[in-house]
């Protein structure tokens, strides 16, 4: 019998027996369906982690002021000032095989006023790397640079949760005048929307200034202390080699000693989102390995209704053996049927996988991601999960006694 | 039409000599034939006779190729199969021979023209080639018109000739009947070996297991097994002939 014999006989006898075969086919249904969604869910979940991360900045490093031990009682991180604008100016220039860019930041809260408008905000200071550091486009206008920085020229940047709570929509935002803890400034740039951060705060209810300006004009201080330092390294593999340097440098030029703890600290945030991924992959692993499980019990569902079509039509195997079926002509037909079973179950599970990872994702706001080798890879599997199962009750099938069959009632 | 003249010129159809088959069940050894020598020529229509547990299910098989002989030769159609494989001995069934069974066996759920082409698919002959055949083996039997009807949807009658369709449409040299009209009244018993007796004078050779000695009648040569072994081989002088059956029935 040739292969598209067997395969009409394999549809002939499942349809025959509609109930039967819907339910064999139900648990490699679901199974398709687990591994779909979860296998994009989770892929899903990892690109919205790695999206977030990404909106973080690029290869990043912060730079902190230490804690200090005062006569025995150390105080918190961030407590001292021994961070400076030369200590940032030295990083960029002395490393810059390693660093590309490198922002000092001080943030003060302000209360900000257009108009009849006002709302409170976290000013940043900083120098336009800032932007290259977080990787963060302008939407419109532009950036300040260093003489705005050198002058502490009284302009601004708005993030765009600031801007719409000031401005009417449409209004013309470049160019007005806002008064930033009663000093006037000039709007000169809006940055893109970049959305909620890791932590779910609003990354967008900022005004940026440069450092000089928020320094001596808002916090009227005449100090040159930084809050803190963001770093961009090079590249993902300079990361480390950054922080090493990063570490010399500043331990070198706050003369401390080879004993003496240092008085920053650096965090690698680079190490931080590979954390957060790995979590995430280590999800998608486990989603997949119970979606495999599924596929498994999908699997012991086709060969638990095949061995019972195979005793219930002992006698229809006795029929064919006694017209001239031979054993693999049995074997075939039977191994077809579970094929087919798992394939058809296969294949309404993926449309159902792709429905509820459509509608999770849309549920969840995070992007399906449904690849097509997931797809080809799950059919496979479903296929071959059909193989092994049907092979059982389709080899006992073929080893019947012609003469036993027949007589089987 | 029959493959009848296709063997070695002038061999019996079914040549046993010395037959012999042991069961094993368990610990006992079952001696279900003792030695048998049979032949049958072409066109012979033969009745097999006997009680349960004479044999003659063994023989049956064993002329069948349902089965292999512990000892002894059997030639079918001058070819010794007797130590063919599984697989080879499906195909000689497939090919020479057609069995028709006391329950009929057709697959149920199926139609009739399915049943008849269930051969052919095992040898490979195409769907257009096989419909065609299997149309034409049915017309032979009478259901030309119900090729589409389920087992359901006909009488045991008309399912018993849906099966001799089946035993034809391979063109065997051999038909093996094993007790086609046990589950019949005996009517439709008289018009069953009407058919055989058609195709039996058509030039196909029958072998018939029964247990009705009127049923028997209907061939040329009656053989009764007992025990094993063969008891007593005779030719019918006056045999029944289901056309008359029926016909003295119709006037009476």
């Amino acid at each position: 019998m040739n292969a598209a014999a067997s395969l009409r006989t394999a549809l002939r006898a499942l349809r025959k027996n509609k109930l039967r075969s819907l339910l064999a086919m139900l648990g490699i249904v679901i199974a398709v369906a687990a591994v779909m969604a979860t296998v994009s869910i989770g892929q899903g979940a990892q690109a919205k982690v790695a999206q977030q991360m990404e909106s973080l900045g690029a290869n990043l490093l912060m730079v902190l002021p230490g804690s200090i031990a005062m006569h025995g009682v150390a105080t918190g991180s961030g407590a001292t000032q021994n961070l400076t604008r030369d200590d940032a100016t030295a990083i960029e220039h002395e490393l810059s095989t390693s660093v590309a860019a490198v922002a000092p930041i001080n943030r003060t809260g302000a209360q900000v006023v257009y108009g009849d408008q006002n709302w409170f905000t976290q000013v940043q200071g900083t120098t336009a790397a800032y932007l290259q550091v977080r990787n963060w486009p302008l939407a419109g206008g532009e950036a300040f640079g260093r003489e705005e920085d050198a002058s502490a020229a009284k302009v601004c940047i708005l993030g765009q949760t600031v801007v719409s709570k000031l401005f009417i929509p449409g209004a013309p935002v470049i160019g007005e005048q806002i008064r930033v803890k009663q000093v006037p400034c000039k709007v000169v740039g809006i940055l893109a929307s970049k959305g909620q951060s890791f932590g779910g705060a609003d990354q967008d209810d900022v005004i940026l200034m440069p450092w000089s300006t928020v320094v001596r004009r808002l916090i009227g201080s005449q100090a040159d202390s930084v809050g803190q330092m963001m770093v961009s390294a090079r590249s993902a593999s300079a990361v480390s080699d950054a922080e090493r340097e990063i570490t010399s440098l500043l331990r070198q030029r706050h003369r401390l000693s080879e004993q003496a703890e240092p008085d920053f600290q650096i965090r690698n945030l680079a190490e931080m989102q590979d954390a957060a991924k790995q979590s995430t992959e280590t999800i998608a692993t486990l989603l997949e390995a119970v979606a495999a499980i599924s596929l498994i019990v999908g699997g012991i569902g086709i060969a638990n209704v095949m061995l019972v079509s195979v005793t219930e039509r002992t006698r229809e195997i006795g029929i064919r053996m006694a017209v001239g079926g031979r054993s693999r002509d049995i074997l075939f037909q039977f191994l077809t049927e579970a094929v087919v079973l798992a394939a058809v179950g296969g294949a309404i599970g993926l449309s159902l996988g792709i429905g509820v990872s459509k509608w999770m994702a849309a549920k969840g706001n995070w992007p399906t991601l449904l690849s097509a080798p997931v797809m080809i890879g799950t059919l496979l599997a479903a296929g071959l999960a059909g193989v092994i199962a049907g092979f059982y009750p389709a080899l006992r099938a073929s080893r019947l006694d012609p003469i036993e069959a027949l007589r089987f009632e | 039409m029959d493959r009848s003249d296709s063997g070695a010129a002038g061999a019996p159809v079914v040549e046993a000599r010395g037959l012999e088959k042991i069961y094993r069940m368990g610990d006992v050894e079952v001696h279900a034939l003792r030695g048998v020598s049979l032949s049958i020529d072409a066109r012979e229509f033969v009745a097999v006779m006997g009680a349960s547990g004479s044999g003659k299910s063994t023989f049956m098989n064993l002329i069948g190729c349902l089965d292999r002989p512990t000892r002894g030769s059997y030639l079918l159609n001058g070819r010794d199969v007797g130590k063919l494989s599984r697989d080879q001995l499906a195909r000689v069934r497939g090919e020479q021979i057609g069995f028709v069974f006391q329950g009929f066996n057709l697959l149920p759920r199926t139609s009739a023209v399915e049943n008849v082409e269930l051969p052919l698919l095992y040898q490979g002959v195409g769907g257009r080639e096989r419909r065609r055949r299997a149309a034409e083996a049915l017309a032979r039997v009478g259901l030309g018109d119900r090729l589409e009807h389920t087992s359901s949807q006909l009488s045991g009658g008309q399912q018993q000739r849906v099966a001799i369709a089946r035993a034809l449409v391979n063109r065997p040299i051999l038909l093996l009947a094993d007790e086609p009209t046990g589950n019949l009244d005996s009517r439709t018993s008289v018009e069953v070996m009407g058919i055989f007796q058609e195709l039996n004078e058509q030039g196909l050779t029958v072998v018939l297991v029964t247990h009705e000695s009127d049923i028997a009648e209907h061939a040329r040569r009656i053989v009764t097994f007992k025990d094993g072994l063969l008891l007593s081989d005779v030719a019918i002088s006056r045999r029944r002939l289901a056309r008359e059956e029926l016909r003295a029935e119709q006037t009476a």
